[in-house]
């Protein structure tokens, strides 16, 4: 090799698939030493056509067809796809609903949130942490399986209501489950945030400042890690929580500080915890009587979503940040138009100040800190005569030129 | 501060019983399915799975009788598990599609169609005869 090529600095390719990754995402790094000098990255490649797929079906069958774009946020989707139908159509959900939706959607939170801090704990090379964090999670995925009937697609939503009360003898079952968290959330917070590895870690290790989180429009925890008080519960309420009791969690209301690190995001992350126990709790000691659905009778829905016209948009406080739904209907089945903003797509792009001057071990764990949820936010693959292509801004503009001229003959 | 707050935790992990349920053998057979089929026919004994919860949404379940052939459940399928078939006014269920949302049991007009509890459903040939309900 001649002394040419050897010359910092030295391109190292990460991915499409690689052990550090949990899902596919092709990373370029530029390393100087053990220093991180540039990163790119470029996702895409767990595309699957969903929305292809959901142009052909009718709303009631798109409802479980978004239950399946992500696997650990299930309720999200559905519940912002439902959000944007309902719109649309003009259908009231009863209150009883969206206090059901909301019970489901922060005990999805929980799950999420442990699941994140145990691939967290395995990316430092903690995993009896791991194994600890999981076996924890379990209760809320159990109770989760006695709300809806399954552990992940829950299919519990549906436009209009959800498909599924909470009877009274559900109550204990909750109940049994926020009082194992609340406590264990002291507990595990100082598993967490007293270990001395961790600390040393995640301290100051993938900084992303506020200006940073802002101009880059950071969502959901990376966002609030970083001291932006962003929160679509508190700043946007659907379902219950216009009722409800919800701040964002921001790390200098807890240490008096805001670093931007891993250490932040998982300090608002663990009290995210907490606060969805609180919130569960208050919904359902307020929660109303009454029906759990605008429209029983499914054929009527059905009939009702069909002469719907117009576009709607739903916006729902995901684990990872917000996700919005766009659904355009033309009073056809299936709707005219579907775009999903997945909140992993909005946060990507913090990737590169986080990553640049960092270290080649802490890859890891700053790529995880953002727990990006790749199979979400992948939604455009253009491949044509089987070579994929990108399209620059620079040609978006040409194509768009091209049009304007087309059309005027 | 202490540097290791886990370590207490770890020494009190060694004495609890693992939260683990080993199913369906205590220790991996070296065929699973030679296994199961020794369970199957008796000479085996299974570690019992977790139980399921109450209204889990399992195997589907078909009542050809009271099936009145109106296709609702076809029209809501979202995987297109639900054939019609219209010699027979009667549908055919593909347990390999279905992804187990229950929209088809709600829709019925008769409610012949339910779910069950079954979930051992993994297999090879997705054409078997017990991964298809008519």
């Amino acid at each position: 090799m001649s002394g040419e090529a050897k010359k910092a600095p030295y391109r190292v390719p990460i991915g499409p698939n690689h052990p550090a990754l949990k899902e596919p995402v092709m990373f370029t790094f530029e390393m100087e030493g053990e220093v991180v000098k540039d990163v790119d990255f470029a996702p895409g490649q767990a595309h699957r056509g969903i929305e292809w797929m959901g142009m052909r079906r009718n709303p009631v069958q798109i409802v479980h067809l978004t239950d399946r774009i992500c696997g650990i946020c299930g309720v999200v989707h559905s519940l912002s796809f439902s959000l944007a139908v309902e719109q649309i159509a003009g259908i009231e959900v009863p209150e009883r609903a969206d206090y059901i939706r909301a019970i489901v959607h922060e005990f999805e939170r929980i799950q999420s949130h442990l699941l994140w801090a145990g691939v967290a704990a395995h990316e430092l090379g903690f995993d009896s942490l791991l194994h600890l964090t999981w076996r924890v999670r379990e209760e809320a995925m159990d109770v989760i399986e006695n709300l809806t009937g399954n552990r992940v697609n829950y299919g519990i939503v549906q436009v209009g209501g959800v498909r599924r009360d909470i009877v009274p003898e559900q109550h204990p079952v909750i109940e049994k489950c926020l009082a194992t968290y609340e406590g264990l959330l002291d507990t595990l917070l100082s598993f967490f945030l007293d270990d001395r590895t961790i600390q040393m870690r995640c301290r100051d290790v993938g900084v992303l400042s506020r200006r940073d989180a802002l101009e880059l429009c950071t969502v959901g925890p990376t966002a609030r890690a970083s001291g932006v008080n962003v929160d679509l519960r508190q700043d946007y309420p659907y379902a219950a929580y216009g009722d409800l009791d919800v701040k964002a969690i921001l790390p200098e209301r807890h240490l008096g500080e805001t670093h931007g690190d891993v250490y932040d995001r998982i300090v608002v992350r663990l009290l995210e915890v907490g606060q969805s126990c609180q919130i569960i709790r208050q919904c359902l000691s307020e929660m109303p009587a009454g029906p759990v659905t605008a429209e029983e009778k499914l054929v009527k829905l059905l009939a009702t979503c069909k002469k719907a016209t117009g576009e709607g948009i739903g916006r729902v406080e995901a684990p990872r940040g917000e996700c919005l739904h766009y659904v355009r209907m033309e009073g056809k089945d299936s709707p005219a138009s579907w775009k999903v903003k997945a909140s992993s797509y909005s946060n990507l792009m913090s990737w590169i100040p986080m990553l640049r001057g960092s270290q080649i071990a802490d890859i890891p764990i700053i790529v995880a800190s953002i727990d990006p949820c790749l199979s979400c936010t992948d939604r455009v693959a253009i491949v044509q005569d089987n070579r994929r292509s990108i399209l620059s801004k620079d040609d978006l503009h040409r194509l768009s030129v091209e049009k304007t001229r087309r059309l005027q003959g | 501060m202490r540097t290791l707050p886990l370590v207490p935790e770890l020494v009190r992990q060694l004495f609890r019983r693992p939260a683990t349920n080993r199913f369906p053998a205590k220790y991996l057979p070296p065929s699973i399915r030679v296994f199961l089929r020794e369970v199957q026919a008796g000479r085996a004994a299974a570690n019992p799975p977790v139980p399921t919860p109450p209204k889990f949404r399992g195997k589907i379940a078909y009542d050809r009788d009271s099936c009145i052939g109106c296709t609702l459940c076809v029209k809501v399928c979202p995987a297109h598990a639900i054939e019609f078939i219209p010699d027979t006014k009667k549908i055919r269920v593909w347990v390999d599609q279905c992804i187990f949302c229950s929209q088809c049991t709600s829709i019925c007009p008769k409610s012949c169609l339910s779910m069950t509890d079954a979930f051992l459903l993994a297999g090879e040939d997705r054409y078997a005869e017990e991964l298809i309900v008519e």
